[in-house]
């Protein structure tokens, strides 16, 4: 029978956690037993040509990004591998997911990714609120240690591996991958120049690979089932499956393992559509930092290619959806004040840009708006672009904005023209009340 | 009471004359195993505070200092990555802490009105502590739940699907069982 949901197959209605046992009855393990009996540059040609596209956001093929470090010959001593699991994108629960559920197939993923680099310590970096994660993936460790699967001679050729799970303290850009770095070296999660680049210089200078949750998962099964049934897997160009999930005013809020390239409309429809009496009006499609995309995109289908075709990007796979009855300028203005929130503040146009677009959009919602206050949204969205600031946190900050501008101009016209939120007058809430304990927030700044 | 909200951008203004409290065996011992996992010690830097924190409830100043002293870096050093992270709390906290996610998907299914419902029924903004000392209110990104929204963490629980009068549960349960 062939495997279609690998990720996913162990995880139970009962939400209770698979045990090692139970794990390695259903061939857990098997790939790193087998990823151990070929040489390190065979299991990166291996990913490699199984085009693995990490699952994170940017979907950069997981074997080519190993191959970046040096081979151990030429460059001996201490590497790393370090898995992101510090999902903290607004609307994103995959990981989570993966986690609760099944720590083994992270543990195993993480195994053979430190091999294939040749790294002696691995790292899970783990978000700060995911308690219960940190629980079962810290007992899971502890038993696969005492089963020999991690730790000392793991091969004949005395390959050895120690994992830590590190527990963050919250913030947002500790998923950049080179902030990440920093605050495993205990300090403030600024981000790096590149370069160099991790893979050359990055945990205590010394060659590191940071991979994605979900895409460390993926790997023993590609080990386990081969390329051919990777490839098999999706639908469009890309490979695999892929953890979808949507929340909103959707009837049944979730997460799915699909093939990779599942149209969106499918998606939704899994999680039940729209909630009686809300109409969809679009959609982020991967997570806070993504365009949103409308009704005419709902048949592409989800993978990297076509919804950056579609002015988007796949992102974490996570769809937020926006209904008739939510104020468009209301959800706009939640994400910039996350994204100005979470800011490491190292570089101006993020840590002053978002607070000024956050100021704009709290008079246009409190109904204070000015007729050019549009034209001054869209220049801040120029100077927080790709190339003004130092990483993608502002860049994918002004994505939801710009998109919104695009396809739902009017509603924020009409806040500029009725002098108030159009929704709250409708539905009674006070849009007062939120901006005031926005402006709160942001004398607090 | 003042907020502790974002305390990064606020002046704190440590006094350091304060003398060092020093640590007691079990944050020694559990900070001592944190630093050997890593090449250098100040490494462990997060995990220290945390330690602490775990401990007190809170990072003092006098409990920042001795964990400078035991990973050989300044104080000031220690703060600068204290106050970056949302969860290291360098004012004292009530006993249970009560964040709330603020995020989009949350934000969309009711968060407004669950915030609103709270800070009136224990009479405190969000940033403060309840007079008794047993709750800490305060908002938070995303938890991570967003299929289960609207969700907050009651200490280290995730409540989910909340209403207005389940969270209200949970905080009164909360201070009862503080003595």
């Amino acid at each position: 029978m062939t495997c279609t949901h690998p990720l996913s197959q162990h995880i139970k209605a009962d939400g209770s956690v698979t045990s090692l046992a139970e794990y390695r009855a259903n061939y857990g393990y098997q790939g790193l037993a087998k990823a151990l009996t070929m040489s390190p540059t065979q299991v990166v040609d291996w990913v490699k040509n199984a085009n693995l596209r990490g699952r994170g956001g940017a979907g950069f093929s997981a074997g080519l990004k190993w191959s970046f470090v040096p081979p151990i010959e030429k460059m001996p001593g201490q590497r790393y591998v370090i898995c992101n699991a510090d999902e903290m994108e607004p609307g994103t629960f995959k990981d989570r997911w993966l986690m609760e559920h099944d720590p083994h197939q992270l543990i195993e993923g993480l195994a053979i990714a430190a091999y294939a680099v040749q790294a002696d310590t691995a790292f899970i970096f783990l978000r700060a609120d995911y308690d219960l994660c940190a629980e079962r993936l810290q007992q899971a460790m502890d038993d696969a240690l005492a089963a020999g699967l991690l730790g000392e001679q793991l091969n004949d050729a005395g390959y050895s591996l120690t994992m830590l799970l590190h527990t963050s303290a919250g913030r947002y850009i500790c998923g950049e991958e080179t902030a990440l770095i920093n605050s495993l070296e205990g300090k403030r999660a600024h981000p790096r120049f590149k370069p160099p680049f991790p893979q050359v210089s990055g945990l205590f200078g010394r060659p590191t690979v940071v991979n994605n949750t979900e895409t460390l998962c993926n790997l023993p099964h590609i080990l386990y089932h081969g390329i051919d049934w990777f490839a098999d897997l999706g639908i469009g160009d890309d490979n695999g499956t892929k953890i979808y999930g949507v929340s909103g005013r959707v009837k049944n809020p979730g997460c799915w393992e699909l093939p990779i390239g599942t149209k969106v409309a499918d998606i939704i429809a899994l999680a039940g559509g729209m909630q009686d009496g809300v109409q969809l009006r679009g959609f982020l499609p991967g997570g806070g930092s993504t365009d949103f995309l409308t009704h005419e995109h709902l048949d592409l289908a989800m993978d990297f290619g076509t919804i950056q075709q579609a002015g988007s990007r796949m992102g974490t796979g996570t769809l937020i959806v926006l209904d008739d009855q939510t104020c468009v300028v209301g959800m706009v203005l939640n994400l910039i004040q996350f994204f100005a929130q979470e800011s490491c503040g190292w570089c101006t146009p993020c840590r002053n840009g978002l607070p000024f677009i956050r100021q704009i959009l709290v008079d246009i919602e409190a109904g204070r708006g000015q007729q050019d206050d549009l034209d001054h949204l869209l220049e801040l969205c120029g100077y927080i672009g790709i190339g003004n600031t130092f990483c993608a946190l502002a860049p994918g900050a002004a994505e939801p904005l710009q998109s919104a501008l695009k396809y739902f101009r009017d509603d924020f016209v009409a806040h500029i023209e009725q002098g108030c939120c159009p929704h709250s007058q409708a539905t009674g809430v006070a849009a007062e009340a939120g901006v005031e304990a926005l402006e709160q927030g942001a004398n607090a700044l | 009471m003042t907020s502790i909200i974002a305390t990064d951008t606020v002046a704190t203004c440590a006094d350091w004359r304060l003398k060092i409290e020093p640590l007691n065996d079990h944050e020694e011992a559990a900070i001592t195993t944190q630093i050997e996992h890593y090449p250098q010690p100040q490494a462990a830097t997060i995990e220290a505070l945390k330690i602490v924190q775990q401990q007190q409830g809170w990072v003092s100043d006098g409990k920042l200092k001795a964990i400078a002293a035991r990973l050989q870096m300044s104080p000031d050093e220690v703060e600068s990555v204290a106050t970056f992270y949302n969860k290291i709390y360098r004012q004292p906290v009530g006993k249970t802490v009560i964040s709330i996610c603020d995020s989009v998907s949350c934000w969309i299914m009711g968060y407004q009105g669950l915030a609103q419902a709270l800070t009136q029924e224990l009479q405190i903004a969000l940033g403060e502590t309840t007079a008794d000392g047993a709750i800490t209110l305060l908002p938070t990104p995303c938890l991570g739940a967003c299929d289960q929204a609207p969700v907050a963490m009651v200490g280290d629980q995730r409540a989910e699907r909340l209403t207005a009068d389940a969270l209200i549960h949970l905080a009164r349960q909360a201070q009862e069982s503080t003595p």
